[in-house]
């Protein structure tokens, strides 16, 4: 229940009302550009496509430019959260479900039913809103608009927009604004614009965002993934040695600088657009324990799930090659288990009395994915994998944790989970580096001394659910796997306890009983014992 | 089983019971009549404000307090028979302690203003506070002008509120310079300047006279008392500060004075009652500490000290360092170690101030004029670390050794810009100027 009485009898929240005049006009702006997008959807004969799909990015970029800078710039900077539990958006609200609703629906037709959104089937020529898209396509790559085009052209067009809201709405503060401009250089550059250069370079390579980095990519590695970038000579080559290299080598240097927001808040396509379009939803998460415990268990479970599904993948096709390869499936099966018990060995013999209760879940989810692994070696054919087909698991990821948990729940749910839940309940990527900032990172946030109040805006803040004043008001700094470093508690936090650092490992993790600035005798008594 | 009851749901109380329940099986009852739950009475504000809701200023989930066996208990206290130890509730039932432990809090200072306790008039300290101004001060429409009497730390957040609305707010200050009983002058004056640029209406040197009725009880102006002048406006927060909220136990036999009278075991003249957090009163002022210390911290401090006591490792409270920490409009405050303002400060402290020309940062440094050591630091806008300063404290450290090693206190987020070298520079300046 809000504890603001709404004391008219209309279904849309008064306080709508209360933005100014020229707010309106910004509305009413981004507004045509979005109406125009929908009068394509119905087949609108445009006469010049390119200058009517020009004039509707415009205007969605352009009202959102207006509309923040009447919002921010006309006050003083510090911070500006007032009202987002009143308004009908971003609580849950009317205007909220209507707009889950909404992208719900977009992400349905978009990923199961894509000729509804125009796309040509069998070679003939797009329709629609693809067929709006393609003057941009054709200028950019010379081929068609698809589906995934108009996607990235949006997702891009959301990312640097709310990008700019966001940079202005912290304008005091650098860290922000920095890491804002990150995933905004990110999303435009490496996600968008090379893709589509490296086509024209050369068509025969499959779509690769540098970025993106498997699991997160689950496609790498498939067989028409990796037999495209082999048949691509040494670039192709190249690329699939820094597919491996980002996840064996470059990812866990920077996770033990950094923690894991060198990905998850400054790189991340899907971190991008919750940080930007997401940020007004981010307090919608849930801080019950309850929620943190489902969290860990659906997070594991889908990267189970990738790993056996992505090592059954390659597992499959090496039988097709003619084993002259010195890959063969008993090297490489070989290959996965060794490196997992290596790990497993090693967090157990370093990190055994931190992990506690925790060591042995995860000593079952490893023998868990071992014995899948060895199940699938002996009993496997070409065929028939877990006595059932490779290619079944593989499409069932891509379209359970691939389409449904990451987009249609993942942001199709902003406005009522939060901006975060895929990252938070799904990601596979964001378990792996979790995993290592938990375990292996100088990164923490530093809480200060005893000077939490306990009010509650770090975790009221807080998308990824973390309930932050929970060690902040015991003077314990946060170590938490699943972090993402958005950095937003310390911003809010109104007495400067919270500050994101890297530091040494040593006392990173520092439970205490009595906080400082009390009896120094009672601190020596209780903290040290 | 011994049985703790705790008067007081607030820090102080759920600390002790907290610690209590760490260290003891006994039974534990905590008593409030103001809500069912332990919530963060400084996080009120930002309720409000929409910045949360009132369920988010709650630290622990409602399962909590089963699961750690502590009892709560809604009503009010109307009596406490200490011969028979027992609590007499203003519903008519009754509880037995072993152990009574008085956390009581605060209540808004009222000092006799005509028109006082018309409808519209109100503290900003308890949640039915917060419901009220709900009630009168929904919008700028139904509430036209607030007006608030009294410059401290409860006034300019009562102020943000409104502002948060849209609603025109009237400040009235009796000092000349915003709550320059406490901060040096030149960071007084520069908090002035923020409130005025929040489009704050402050008036300093400035007392209320009266508080005018209209025809149905309500409030309807405020008179000035220097000119006379009348100022129209539906709300009036009263925030000239708070006093020991203890009118229950006048007649308990209980010693009081404006708190509840303790010891430094927190021991009240009854055995077995104790009294902690912004109701007790120290006998003698602990330090430069105020016999008094309504703050959030101190609270928890004293909750984590009674606690040993109670079960069974008797400890003196001896608080360590003081530090503080409070937000004004957009520009964060912390203090720590003693400095004391223009008109407080005793002979031998000295002062350093320093200003960024933007005017939203700055510190002032106190040291003592013949040994040049280091006695405490304001900073506002500048995030400090607090661990650093208590070390620095209690090592004695001088000055030209905190000017000189600023940056390692230093705590801002990443990437903000840095102004310790301008701070040692304007320091070195200052000192061959001497």
């Amino acid at each position: 229940m809000s504890n603001k009485i709404n004391n008219s009898m209309s279904l849309a929240n008064p306080d709508a009302l209360n933005i100014t005049n020229k707010q309106k006009i910004a509305l009413g702006i981004g507004t045509i550009g979005l109406f125009i997008l929908v009068l394509a959807l119905f087949n609108t004969d445009f006469p010049n496509k390119g200058l009517f799909l020009t004039l509707s990015l415009g205007a969605i970029i352009g009202g959102v430019i207006l509309y923040s800078r009447e919002a921010y710039l006309n006050k003083l900077e510090g911070i500006k959260n007032d009202g987002v539990w009143f308004k009908s958006i971003s609580s849950r609200g009317i205007l909220g479900w209507m707009l889950g609703v909404v992208l719900t629906s977009f992400y349905i037709v978009l990923y199961f039913f894509p000729k509804y959104l125009g796309l040509g089937a069998n070679g003939e020529a797009n329709s629609g809103l693809i067929g709006f898209f393609d003057p941009l396509s054709h200028l950019l790559s010379g081929r068609d608009a698809s589906q995934w085009f108009v996607y990235g052209v949006l997702y891009t067009v959301a990312i640097l927009a709310f990008g700019y809201k966001f940079i202005l709405k912290y304008r005091h503060n650098r860290y922000q604004q920095l890491r804002t401009g990150s995933v905004m250089f990110f999303q435009l550059g490496f996600a968008f614009l090379i893709p589509e250069f490296m086509y024209v370079m050369n068509n025969d390579l499959p779509y690769y965002d540098l970025k993106s980095v498997w699991p997160l990519n689950y496609y790498i590695f498939d067989a028409w993934s990796v037999k495209g970038f082999l048949s691509t000579g040494n670039i192709g080559l190249a690329l699939l040695l820094f597919g491996l290299l980002s996840i064996f080598v470059i990812t866990p240097i920077l996770t033990y600088k950094y923690g894991k927001r060198w990905y998850c808040s400054w790189v991340c396509g899907c971190g991008g657009l919750a940080e930007t379009a997401g940020d007004s939803f981010r307090q919608l998460s849930s801080k019950k324990v309850s929620a943190w415990k489902l969290e860990r268990w659906l997070i594991h479970t889908v990267l189970v799930f990738s790993v056996v599904m992505t090592v059954a993948m390659v597992y499959s096709y090496l039988g097709v090659e003619k084993n002259d390869f010195w890959l063969t499936r008993g090297v490489f099966i070989s290959l996965v288990i060794g490196f997992l018990t290596v790990v497993f060995a090693a967090v157990m013999y370093f990190k055994r009395q931190e992990l506690g209760k925790d060591a042995k879940m995860g000593a079952i989810g490893y023998a868990v994915v071992i014995a899948l692994l060895l199940i699938m070696h002996f009993t496997g054919t070409t065929e028939q994998l877990f006595f059932i087909k490779g290619s079944t698991l593989r499409s069932a990821y891509g379209l359970y944790i691939g389409s449904i948990f990451s987009g249609v729940i993942g942001t199709g749910f902003y406005p009522i989970l939060g901006n975060r839940s895929w990252c938070r309940f799904g990601c596979p990527m964001a378990a792996i580096l979790g995993f290592q900032q938990r375990l292996f990172s100088k990164f923490r946030i530093t809480t200060n001394g005893g000077q939490c109040i306990s009010c509650g805006n770090c975790s009221n803040s807080c998308e990824m659910g973390i309930d932050v004043r929970a060690y902040a008001q015991k003077g314990e700094n946060i170590v938490r796997s699943s972090c993402v470093g958005c950095g937003v508690c310390s911003a809010v936090c109104p007495r400067g306890v919270l500050k994101l650092e890297n530091d040494t490992m040593e006392g990173r993790i520092n439970p205490t009983e009595v906080l400082l600035g009390n009896d120094v005798d009672l601190m020596d008594l209780l903290n040290k014992k | 089983m011994e049985h703790i009851a705790i008067i007081g749901n607030g820090i102080s109380g759920v600390t002790l019971a907290r610690h209590i329940r760490k260290n003891s099986d006994k039974k534990i009852t905590i008593i409030s009549g103001e809500t069912d739950f332990f919530f963060s009475r400084t996080a009120l504000m930002y309720v409000y404000m929409g910045h949360m809701k009132f369920e988010h200023t709650q630290p622990y989930e409602d399962w909590f307090w089963k699961k750690n066996r502590i009892e709560l208990k809604k009503g009010f206290v109307k009596q406490v028979d200490t011969e028979t130890k027992t609590l007499h509730f203003t519903e008519g039932d009754t509880l037995q302690y072993d152990k009574l432990v008085i956390a009581t809090g605060s209540k808004p200072n009222k000092f006799g203003w005509p028109g006082q306790d018309l409808e519209g008039v109100m503290g900003m300290y308890h949640k039915q506070d917060l419901e009220n101004l709900e009630k009168h001060a929904p919008n700028k429409e139904v509430c036209k002008r607030a007006v608030i009497v009294g410059g401290g730390l409860i006034g300019i957040e009562m102020a943000e509120m409104l502002n948060s609305r849209s609603i025109p707010v009237t400040f009235l200050v009796r000092e000349n310079s915003f709550w320059n009983g406490v901060l040096p002058s030149g960071e007084s004056e520069m908090i002035n300047r923020h409130i005025k640029n929040h489009h704050i209406d402050l008036r300093l040197s400035t007392n209320l006279k009266e508080i005018v009725s209209d025809e149905n009880g309500k409030v309807k102006s405020i008179i000035i008392e220097e000119t006379g002048e009348e100022i129209p406006c539906n709300v009036v927060g009263l925030t000239a500060g708070v006093a020991p909220n203890i009118d229950f136990i006048r007649d308990s036999g209980i010693d009081i004075g404006r708190g509840v009278k303790v010891n430094r075991f927190l021991e009240t003249n009854i055995p077995d009652i104790y009294a902690i957090g912004d109701c007790a009163e120290q006998h003698e002022a602990i330090g430069n500490r105020r016999p008094i210390e309504a703050v959030w911290y101190t609270g928890r401090m004293m909750g984590e000290v009674l606690a040993q006591t109670i079960c069974g490792n008797k400890m003196e409270y001896k608080p360590g360092h003081w530090f503080n920490s409070a937000k004004f409009l957009d520009i964060e405050y912390q203090t720590y170690g003693w400095v004391f303002s223009d008109r407080n400060k005793s002979e031998h402290e000295q002062h350093f101030h320093w200003k960024h020309t933007d005017d939203t940062k700055c510190i002032t440094v106190a040291y003592h004029k013949d040994t040049n050591t280091f006695l405490g630091i304001n900073t506002f806008g500048i995030r400090m670390r607090h661990e650093v300063f208590d070390r620095w404290i209690t090592e004695n450290r001088d000055m030209d050794y905190v000017m000189k090693n600023l940056p390692e206190a230093n705590f801002d987020p990443e990437f903000y810009s840095h102004f310790e070298s301008e701070i040692l520079k304007a320091y070195t300046n200052q000192l061959q100027t001497v």
